[in-house]
């Protein structure tokens, strides 16, 4: 890993059929959940490189669960797999019928792992949850989670229920990518006091191409609001609405895209737009023409500022603006 | 399920009626209303109770019942008619239709919206000809029969007996529209879908010019609960119920050519049919992303429509939901609340468009005042229909002079 660009190394594992390849395609492909049946299984090691924020690029390692595949991670190309990992995302199928053996193959997973990238973080998604009862699902993704965390030795570690099906995914995924951005304090910050000066219930940052949540602050009111998944679906609704720009305009999925949207009703207003090449920026604030208005204005001068910062000097990783300056040039209401 | 032999008319007894009660609300992040007729009964007697006077309850029990147009839906059993009901008046994922029981009662649905109608859907194992059936009762008001044809399934059998319903329907009732939905097309591959369809209109037209009837008033239409042909043809059926639709297109054309949109629709915003488009053509595609953009911020508002104490505006502001988005294509797509039950969506294609933004809004408000003003007289002209029709033939409603628009 250079200073100059980051590179993360991204394992992906887990048993054949877990449902690895198909999330990997929603997320980083542009598929919609029906799609993903047109998947066959990985042979072998699926290399991708996904541009994530400015200069972060995540290097995903899809690998293919058939044991053969696993027995070799093991044993010859151990060093070559599990060397300067920085994350291993580890699929769990709820409705397998071995558990315990899926366990065993998660712990020599992780032994691994111990030996060569001992500081990699760990995230363990117990997949396919739409197939169990909603009312037990909470249950059994407890129990579940709780046996994967007695085989995880010292690792950090966080599980996710999820499903292709709804927005949990995007849960999931947000929850890696935020533990992957570096300089994320700096990036919290600066939204803080922007949404602050714009008295914003709610800023979010968000993907460009996968519509995954990079961060978000919310005001004191903001946090009141009782829709915890929210950020989730927005990814979803968003997503949805970009695959149907795409198919009606005939373009592909990747390079459909908002240039901007408003909206505005009596109870909030909201405005969408691009903040940075990677980013598009989610606004919420309470109803009013003029402090709205305001509001898009400031974004618009905080862009240019950010573009500004970015093209200044350091260049790396998330452009890092300066401490405490963004308010000079602002507007007040 | 059937009424005793005594009475000398078979009727199949209705099952609970439901109440959807349209209404633009939902762009602001309440929940669609669906009520039951006791719900709706107990709400109406508490209401006489708090106030009174009675008026509210009083003005909706004077509305005659026939006023109200009724969607028959009917078919062969299977054919598809509950789910067609399911997924576009109580919004039900298409692949949950799987699970839906056969229809055994006569299922009412009242909508509530800018028109009051209702939609029936009849179990399909019945011949409602049959002399012991009340017909008056089932086609004795002004409406649509909606024949829904497997398009999967061996169709001859339907045919023919869609083929009766038709030659009674139209000897004793022809108040009542004749559509026919070639349903569950999302199957068959194009070749055979045109196929089907030409096969189905000769059998029926060959039918009808033999018993006499040349040009029957008989529409037909591909369907399937998969895309948005389904809702597309609903709204073709519905759109013929509504008494002023000429006007409604009138003036959609008007506010399209001035702001240079390439397709503007009214909406229903629960149901999602439109009532009425500009009439230029156009393909599916912009229907498609006009309706996915009222889910968009339906289901945005759903999110962040709390209502909490320390909430506050932080000044004046439009109490109608407005919204526009811009794709990377630069094409605009445009939703503004219109009144209590419409809203209208436009896709616009010119680049221009974004810097003219004003001026687009201040069309389309000029247009909500002329919409407005022809449903409140609409209403009026139900009251006092007598005297108009006197006047004239054609109740000609003033339309905005073209001059209130400005052209982009």
């Amino acid at each position: 890993m250079d200073g100059r660009k980051k590179k993360r190394k991204v394992l992906l594992m887990g048993k054949s059929g877990s449902g690895k390849s198909s999330m990997r395609s929603i997320i980083f492909s542009n598929y919609v959940a029906k799609d993903v049946r047109r998947l066959g299984a990985t042979i072998d090691v699926e290399h991708s490189h996904v541009k994530f924020m400015g200069n972060l690029t995540l290097n995903l390692w899809d690998c293919g669960g058939q044991d053969a595949f696993m027995e070799t991670y093991l044993a010859s190309q151990r060093g070559n797999i599990f060397s300067d990992v920085a994350v291993l995302i580890y699929v769990f199928d709820i409705e397998s019928r071995e558990v315990e053996r899926d366990l065993d193959t998660y712990s020599a997973i992780i032994s691994a792992l111990r030996e060569y990238s001992p500081h990699a973080y760990v995230f363990c998604l117990v997949h396919k949850l739409d197939l169990i009862q909603a009312e037990h699902r909470q249950r059994i993704y407890e129990e579940r989670s709780a046996l994967i965390r007695s085989r995880t030795e010292h690792f950090a570690i966080d599980t996710f229920g999820s499903s292709i099906w709804d927005q949990s995914l995007y849960k999931a995924w947000a929850g890696i990518v935020h533990k992957l951005i570096p300089n994320l304090t700096v990036i919290e910050r600066f939204l803080h006091a922007f949404a602050k000066r714009i008295d914003a219930e709610e800023v979010i940052l968000f993907e460009r191409s996968t519509f995954l949540t990079v961060t978000s602050v919310s005001s004191e009111i903001g946090d009141l609001n009782p829709i915890y998944d929210r950020h989730e679906r927005l990814s979803n609704i968003m997503k949805a609405f970009k695959h149907c720009a795409a198919r009606n305009t005939h373009t592909t999925p990747a390079s459909a895209g908002f240039v901007v949207m408003h909206t505005k009703t009596p109870q909030f207003n909201v405005f969408l737009g691009r903040f940075t090449d990677n980013t598009y920026v989610f606004i919420v604030v309470p109803p009013g023409e003029a402090a709205y208005n305001c509001a898009v204005l400031n974004t618009m001068l905080a862009r240019e500022g950010f573009s500004k910062a970015a093209g200044a000097a350091h260049g790396d990783g998330f452009p890092l603006p300066m401490p405490d300056s963004p308010g000079g040039d602002f507007n007040t209401n | 399920m059937v009424k005793p032999l005594h009475c000398s008319l078979r009727w199949i007894e209705p099952g609970p009626e439901r109440h959807l009660f349209s209404s633009t609300i939902i762009l602001h992040g309440a929940s669609p209303v669906i009520k039951t007729s006791a719900e709706l009964k107990l709400e109406e007697s508490l209401q006489v109770v708090n106030t009174p006077s009675g008026q509210p309850a009083q003005a909706k029990s004077n509305k005659p019942h026939d006023f109200k147009p009724r969607l028959l839906l009917m078919g062969l059993r299977r054919s598809g008619k509950s789910s067609i009901a399911s997924v576009v008046f109580h919004k039900m994922p298409p692949n949950e239709t799987l699970f839906l029981e056969s229809t055994t009662r006569i299922q009412k649905d009242s909508v509530h919206s800018f028109m009051d109608f209702q939609v029936w859907d009849f179990p399909g194992q019945f011949e409602y000809l049959e002399s012991s059936f009340d017909l008056e009762e089932i086609f004795g008001s002004h409406g649509a029969l909606v024949w829904v044809i497997d398009a999967q399934d061996d169709y001859l059998e339907s045919v023919a007996r869609l083929n009766r319903t038709i030659l009674t329907v139209q000897q004793y009732y022809p108040n009542i529209n004749i559509e026919v939905f070639i349903h569950k097309v999302d199957g068959l591959s194009d070749e055979y879908r045109t196929d089907t369809f030409q096969d189905i209109v000769q059998l029926i037209s060959d039918e009808l010019s033999d018993a006499g009837y040349e040009n029957a008033p008989v529409h037909y239409y591909l369907t399937s609960i998969y895309d948005y042909s389904v809702f597309e043809a609903f709204s073709k059926v519905i759109q013929k119920l509504i008494p002023n639709l000429s006007t409604l297109e009138n003036l959609i054309n008007t506010l399209s050519n001035n702001c240079g949109f390439e397709k503007s629709y009214l909406f229903d915003v629960l149901s999602k049919i439109y009532i009425a488009s500009d009439t230029r053509p156009v393909d599916m595609s912009c229907y498609e992303m006009c309706s996915d953009y009222i889910d968009v911020i339906v289901d945005i508002s759903e999110l962040y429509s709390w209502d909490h104490p320390d909430r506050k505006p932080k000044g004046e502001q439009n109490q109608e939901a407005e919204s526009h988005v811009v794709l990377h294509d630069e094409t605009m797509i445009h939703l503004l609340e219109m009144n209590k039950y419409l809203c209208l969506v436009s896709v616009i294609r010119n680049p221009e468009a974004k810097e003219k933004k004003g001026l687009i809004d201040m069309n389309c408000r000029t247009f909500q005042q002329a919409l407005n003003d022809v449903f409140s007289r609409s209403w009026e002209q139900e009251q006092e229909a007598e005297r108009i029709q006197n006047q004239a033939e054609q109740p000609q409603i003033e339309e905005p002079p073209t001059s209130n628009f400005l052209s982009l």
